[in-house]
């Protein structure tokens, strides 16, 4: 390892005479009238790492010639968690819990696309269930919904307007509701499994999301009514943080800013999985390739994702009482979750059978939980469609019961890159903009 | 599972002789994943290899695009692509670090290959294998719908690999977290920073002899280690 390493980013202003002015909140006239004195034209601005709008802890280094960003760097790191290494000291199962925490507005698309790695990893990607394929899809649309409604929320509240936030929350939360019905949690479901899902779906959950749907799309509704005709809104966004179909490909971007440029590109279409070439929708896209363009792909995407919920209802009533994790017994997990009056945890048949009944049993049960399934030596990339954009795995396995190494990556890290393109020669107040229709997560971004 | 796989067995592993044999990938003591039982297989030592290189022809549209690229290069192809592997249904080309920069322009622009995005660099890290450490792309090619992978290896003492920044702009921040998580040193990257780790840190923590770190953990009176101090079932 040579010691000349690379450093990490020199000082942001080369010049050492360069005035600096430190904010710490109700200062800001003394350091106005300090600038002013020193008539500086360009100044460097620090935003972040804690600034509300960074949908985590983003640094921004603004350099601004008044209201003008000159250049525009974005810091990470802040979030950084070492989710990926302490995988590798985790069985292929547990790591379902970690990555499940990497974008945690989006949790269930990482543990999809971790165990379609998996699955593949050891050929058993056909062997997965029908209904643990539409449980998974139903799960990955809400998902999904709830994801983008954080980004259209959050991105309204950035620019003052507090009630698509809160409406936009309404309607999340419904989202969460489905999936705490099924799989007893809110987010970081840890509800996707290598070989199915963690549990069947409870009876009455499709009663239950068919009575859901119109509330929702009720509020989508209300949120598109708030916004995309309201004239301020439109002039905060419309022509903002432009990126064309060039800028895209140069930066790697997928997902709702790419196909806001123009490119009908959706993994769920390209490379379907979990059988989503069986489901009927659409990927909506546009040419204006603007802020404006992304926050109405953002909600049509919600209603597509809406329309694929309603078809996976008909199909778990078609499959009722059908399996949700692979038959073999090497790998499937071997208990059902249920809940018990004292919280969810696993079957009480399951756990009468293993204490009292069987001992090969308690054998097995307690060699899959502790010990974890092997995995085949060799590496597999696996891709999905995430909220964000594509959302890849990298996995690699020494044929041992964890991973050797699991690599995501991110749509939100990817696209991130964009910041500098999306802002530089705008104003400062479209920075925010440009943030909040990147839509990551630092949780994400930073893993 | 396909019944022909034991996942319990030692078949997991192709035998040598199979194929040639390309990464180590660990060197596995023992035989229940834990040393210091009574059962006297702690002496047995296994290398475990990653899936050898493959035989054309190679399938599905891997023989196309492995040709394209063969002939773009020339007299440089036998040079450049060390191996080509297809394990799972994917395709990983081998690439020698010096012809890295040009595979990857033919696969950009050719019309044929057009992988128009490098969807990152993954780093790995193979302690036992003669150059430890690989930088693994993953290319995407949305007008032929495929992806493929580049495995470039380069050694611990030597750790240089070109960067693709210049034809892949997209790879700037992924290529600064490879350096930050593994001390791989993309040449012509133009700000090779740390990303996720502080500046000024010492070290690459995703290397395998980097540890997790943690602390034990007293639970009802007992003791329990921090995560890679606990008995390793591997």
């Amino acid at each position: 390892m040579t010691q000349t390493a690379p450093q990490a980013t020199g000082a942001f202003v080369d010049d050492p005479d360069a005035p600096e002015y430190s904010a710490y909140g109700g200062d800001w006239s003394e350091i106005a009238e300090e600038a002013e004195r020193l008539a500086q034209q360009r100044i460097v601005v620090n935003m972040g790492p804690q600034h509300p709008s960074t949908h985590g802890v983003l640094r921004v280094m603004l350099e601004l010639e008044g209201e003008i960003v000159k250049e525009a760097r974005a810091g990470i790191g802040y979030l950084h968690t070492g989710i990926e290494k302490n995988m590798e000291y985790r069985t292929w199962t547990q790591g379902v819990t970690f990555c499940s925490r990497m974008d945690y507005v989006a949790s269930m698309a990482q543990e999809a696309v971790y165990c379609m790695g998996i699955e593949k990893l050891l050929g058993i990607t056909d062997d997965v269930p029908e209904r643990a394929n539409i449980l998974r899809v139903l799960m990955l649309e809400l998902t999904r919904i709830g994801s983008h409604l954080v980004a259209v929320g959050t991105g309204g509240n950035e620019m003052g307007a507090t009630t698509v936030m809160t409406t936009a929350f309404i309607a999340r939360e419904d989202t969460f509701r489905i999936a705490e019905m099924i799989s007893g949690l809110r987010t970081n479901n840890a509800y996707i499994r290598p070989g199915g899902v963690a549990q069947d779906a409870p009876e009455g959950t499709v009663a239950y999301i068919r009575e859901l749907i119109p509330q929702i799309k009720q509020k989508l509704d209300e949120l598109a009514d708030l916004q995309l005709e309201n004239p301020i809104f439109k002039g905060r966004l419309k022509g903002v943080a432009n990126l064309d179909l060039a800028g895209c490909m140069a930066l790697g971007i997928t997902g709702p800013i790419l196909r806001s440029a123009g490119l009908p590109y959706d993994v769920r279409k390209a490379e379907p999985y979990f059988g989503y070439e069986t489901y009927d929708f659409q990927v909506p896209t546009s040419t204006d390739g603007d802020a404006y363009s992304r926050v109405v792909l953002r909600m049509e995407e919600c209603y597509e994702s809406l329309k694929i919920v309603a078809q996976c209802c008909d199909r778990l009533e078609a499959t009722e009482g059908q399996p949700v994790m692979v038959a073999d017994k090497k790998i499937a997990w071997p208990a059902q979750l249920s809940v018990g009056s004292d919280g969810q945890g696993n079957s009480l048949d399951h756990i009468r059978h293993i204490m009292g009944e069987s001992m090969e049993s308690l054998i097995h049960h307690f060699k899959l939980v502790t010990e974890g399934f092997k995995v085949p030596a060799g590496q597999v990339y696996a891709a999905t469609e995430g909220p964000k954009g594509l959302l890849g795995v990298h996995l690699v396995s020494d044929g041992g019961t964890k991973p050797w190494r699991a690599h995501f990556r991110d749509p939100g890290f990817n696209n991130l890159q964009a910041l500098s393109i999306l802002t530089e020669g705008g104003q400062v107040a479209d920075v925010v903009v440009a943030i909040a229709t990147i839509d990551m997560v630092l949780g994400g971004v930073d893993r | 599972m396909s019944e022909s796989q034991d996942l319990t067995g030692a078949e997991d592993t192709p035998q040598p002789g199979d194929r040639e044999q390309i990464t180590l990938i660990n060197v596995r003591q023992g035989s229940f994943g834990a040393l210091g039982d009574t059962s006297g297989f702690d002496g047995l030592v296994t290398p475990v290899m990653m899936p050898g290189a493959s035989e054309r022809p190679y399938g599905e549209w891997f023989d196309g695009v492995v040709d394209v690229l063969e002939e773009l290069l020339g007299d440089d192809a036998a040079a450049a692509i060390e191996h080509v592997v297809v394990d799972r249904g994917e395709l990983t080309l081998h690439i020698a670090r010096e012809h890295l920069l040009a595979v990857a322009r033919h696969l950009r622009d050719d019309q044929d290959l057009r992988f128009e995005m490098c969807l990152g660099v993954s780093g790995v890290h193979y302690p036992a294998d003669e150059r430890p450490l690989h930088a693994v792309y993953p290319m995407q090619s949305i007008t032929h719908n495929r992806r493929l992978r580049l495995e470039v290896a380069v050694t611990d003492a030597d750790p240089h690999v070109p960067s693709l920044t210049g034809i892949y702009p997209m790879n700037n921040w992924h290529e600064r977290e490879t350096w930050d998580f593994f001390g791989i040193v993309f040449d012509g990257h133009p700000s090779l920073a740390r990303i996720e780790m502080p500046d000024d840190w010492v070290g690459h923590p995703q290397r395998k002899d980097y540890p997790l770190g943690g602390i034990p953990v007293e639970y009802k009176g007992a003791e329990i280690p921090s995560p890679d101090n606990r008995r390793q079932y591997r």
